[in-house]
């Protein structure tokens, strides 16, 4: 039993249901010979590895999604032994770079230096060359980044990069200038509702306009977001009718949470608090940044106007420092701290213009 | 017989790429120094020792796609000959694995094999074949402090047989005793004349017919990086003829492929901010104050943009284009726009969150523009 998301994931170009104008493209470049280096950004859950997927099966028909997961060994400069697991068919190699933490050059150097120099075998293959997707691109290190300048120019004759990325920032210009940049918006409301009412009728069940509106509301672009929202809704109340709940992630409840005691009070003992759901966040992996952009946009609800564009000033500001330092919850911590004392002295003088 | 020549040819295509496919990057690589657009300072040096063929160890550095790596090939090519340009030059770069002990070792056999002169070379032409080889060290700012020192020492080792080019974006990444042996180039990002003739050279070369008005754009979303307008240049006309039936280029395809944000939206924004776009101003005659929504508009208007996946840097480049050439913002509240553009533009390089810089940006250009 796979979840939705993945069972209704379209597999060819023409099954994908939204940037009709963007599959045409991507449709004629895979028919032409020239097929470019390509660089796909966009908001997470807009769709950006099922257009991939897509397009790799109308490069090279069904044979990319035989996959096998090979486990393999790389040696760094200083002689550590990396194992690494690489996605691969017979004509394209699958790899996630932050796998390799901070060795990520020494994987992608190897890699693409083998794939370059190895010939397809397959002689039925509809292209010569093989292609390379990397994931979460804007997590290369710089270094690896540098290593894919020149490769990417000398091994055009056997080599295709794909590069997956939310954003084109901290990608380094030398490798946006060889790619052909592909932007995946997420998409609008109808185009959320047209795909979750597709899946309704696969299912053979009725999927109420207003339900769908909702999910497609309450998931703010992301797709993947909204497949499984829809999963969870279904079981919980199969027909979908009267109002509907949806369940907000755990995590992100307890972010409101936080939220709410650092609106309600200040206080030495009241960091203390906030302090330890923090950790608690953070013990179940949750992001360090999504902690506080989600307890930030909470906060700035349930505050004056005068109060907000400070507090999200400050987010900006710490989650910049949460970057270069090294302990996250310092930086957290130390946001929570300047939020009450700013509430405080809002409050405070709020209170003595009363009495003027 | 038959059967041998179809090997051959199977060969043959196996190593080189079929020309129609390459990319035009490469197909248009300038073949001589002649050939390379703008930089006519250090074309003029070059060809000098072209004439001398004395060549000092040298520093190239500059933006990308200036023509620093077309440069230092093509004077190679033109001092050695095709035939003898595999054992005369050594190319290196951060694709190559460099640990200084590689770069030593390949060096040293590079180095150890005594170039032969040969005069006339296969293709009829004489070469002046100087009696050096010549190492081209492709994007040296990538290599470590430790390593770059270690290659001073290379370098003065081999300094008879050897002449060094290294070739950066950042001079100050370049040690300076390393720097201080080398003659020093700069490439500047070329302009739009150049620009634009390169363009239509290769427009021309291609058969594709090209709007001026699309010139311009790629003009002005390529700041002067060559290889960046080729590369849109050769996207925009794979999409436009591989629909059917083809169709011509337009100024928005290339914005669309350079992933720059529509003028539209960025207006759209301005205004959100409080600030007045020139297109209004237009439609009353007079100046009019932008609606103010306040806090929620603001953010609203930047997770918009986020979901529509356009980078940030990309956004604030455009943002920080329009408000500071603004005609009528006064200089003081374009001052502290600037402020809120450099802190946001250290902060992403320092990886931090594009959504939250983007908003910060947005607030603090309408806390700038609102309370005077
Ligand atoms: N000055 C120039 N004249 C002609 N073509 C250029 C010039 N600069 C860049 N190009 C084009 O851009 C491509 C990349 O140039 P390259 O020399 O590799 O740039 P870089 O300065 O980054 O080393 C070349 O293949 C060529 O097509
Ligand atoms: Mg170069």
């Amino acid at each position: 039993m796979s979840l939705w998301v993945d069972k209704f994931r379209p597999k060819t170009l023409d099954d994908l249901h939204y940037h009709q104008s963007l599959s045409a493209r991507l449709k004629s470049l895979a028919a032409s010979a020239d097929f470019p280096h390509m660089l796909f950004y966009g908001p997470s859950g807009a769709g950006k590895k099922t257009r991939i997927s897509c397009t790799l099966r109308q490069l090279f028909g069904s044979g990319v999604e035989k996959l096998k997961i090979d486990q393999r060994v790389f040696i760094s400069p200083s002689k550590r032994k990396l194992e690494i697991n690489i996605v691969q068919s017979n004509f394209h190699i699958e790899i996630t770079p932050s796998e390799a933490g901070n060795y990520d050059r020494v994987v992608i150097q190897d890699l693409l230096k083998e794939i370059a120099q190895t010939q397809q075998v397959d002689l039925n293959a509809k292209h010569r060359f093989k292609v390379v997707v990397i994931n979460e691109a804007d997590s290369l290190s710089r270094d690896a980044q540098a290593a894919l300048r020149r490769t990417m120019e000398k091994y055009m004759s056997n080599m295709r990069i794909i590069l997956c990325a939310n954003s084109t920032s901290r990608l380094i210009a030398p490798i946006k200038s060889r790619c052909l940049l592909m932007r995946v918006a997420a998409p609008n409301p109808e185009e959320m509702q047209m795909v979750l009412e597709h899946v309704a009728k696969k299912l053979k069940f009725d999927l109420p306009e207003e339900a769908s509106q909702q999910i497609a509301e309450d998931c703010g672009g992301n797709m993947r977001k909204a497949l499984l929202v829809f999963e969870a809704l279904k079981m919980q109340s199969p027909d979908l009718s009267g109002s509907l709940k949806i369940a907000k992630p755990d995590w992100e409840t307890y972010c409101h949470k936080v939220a709410d005691l650092i609106v309600q009070e200040q206080s030495p003992a009241r960091i203390l608090e906030v302090r330890a759901k923090l950790y608690e966040l953070m013990t179940h992996c949750i992001p360090p940044t999504i902690i506080l952009k989600t307890v930030a946009e909470r906060v700035v609800e349930r505050v004056d106007e005068a109060m907000k564009a400070d507090i999200m000033h400050w987010a900006a500001f710490y989650e910049t420092r949460m970057r270069l330092g090294n302990k996250k919850i310092y930086h957290l911590e130390a946001w929570v701290v300047k939020v009450m004392s700013l509430y405080k002295h809002f409050m405070y003088n709020f209170d003595m213009a009363d009495f003027e | 017989m038959a059967f041998f020549q179809a090997k051959s040819t199977s060969t043959a295509s196996k190593h080189s790429v079929d020309p129609a496919h390459q990319p035009w990057v490469e197909k248009y690589r300038p073949k001589t120094i002649d050939d390379v657009s703008a930089q006519e300072h250090t074309v003029a040096v070059l060809k000098k020792t072209l004439v001398s063929t004395n060549l000092p160890h040298m520093l190239f550095y500059g933006p990308p796609g200036t023509g620093k790596t077309s440069t230092i090939l093509a004077l190679a090519r033109q001092l050695f000959g095709p035939d003898n340009f595999r054992n005369r030059v050594l190319e290196l770069n951060a694709s190559d694995e460099r640990g200084i002990s590689i770069v030593r070792e390949k060096i040293k056999s590079f180095a150890r094999q005594t170039p032969r002169a040969q005069a006339v070379a296969s293709d009829g032409n004489v070469y002046p074949c100087p009696p050096y080889k010549i190492i081209i060290l492709d994007e040296a700012d990538s290599m470590t402090q430790d390593a770059q020192g270690a290659l001073r020492r290379i370098m003065e080792t081999y300094a008879r047989i050897t002449r060094f080019c290294l070739v950066c974006n950042y001079v100050t990444r370049i040690i300076e005793p390393l720097a201080s042996r080398c003659s020093k180039f700069r490439f500047t990002p070329l302009d739009s004349t150049s620009t634009s003739s390169r363009l239509s050279y290769i427009a021309s070369a291609e058969n594709i017919d090209v709007d001026p008005e699309v010139i311009s754009t790629l003009i002005e979303t390529s700041g002067g990086d060559l290889r960046r307008s080729i590369t849109y240049l050769q996207s925009a006309s794979r999409l436009s003829s591989s629909t059917n039936p083809p169709v011509p280029i337009t100024p928005h395809d290339i914005q669309e492929i350079a992933g720059v944000v529509p003028t539209a939206s960025i207006n759209d924004f301005v205004r959100t901010l409080g600030i007045s776009v020139i297109e209004d101003m237009d439609v009353d005659g007079l100046p009019t104050k932008g609606k103010l929504k306040g806090f929620n508009a603001v953010q609203k208007k930047v997770k918009g943009i986020m979901r529509e996946g356009y980078s940030a840097s990309q956004t604030l480049s455009q943002l920080h284009d329009t408000i500071i050439l603004h005609p009528t913002l006064p200089a003081r509240q374009k001052a502290k726009c600037a402020l809120a553009f450099a802190e946001a533009d250290k902060a992403l390089c320092d990886g931090a969150d594009e959504e939250l810089w983007v908003l910060e940006v947005g607030l603090r250009i309408h806390k700038a523009v609102t309370i005077s």
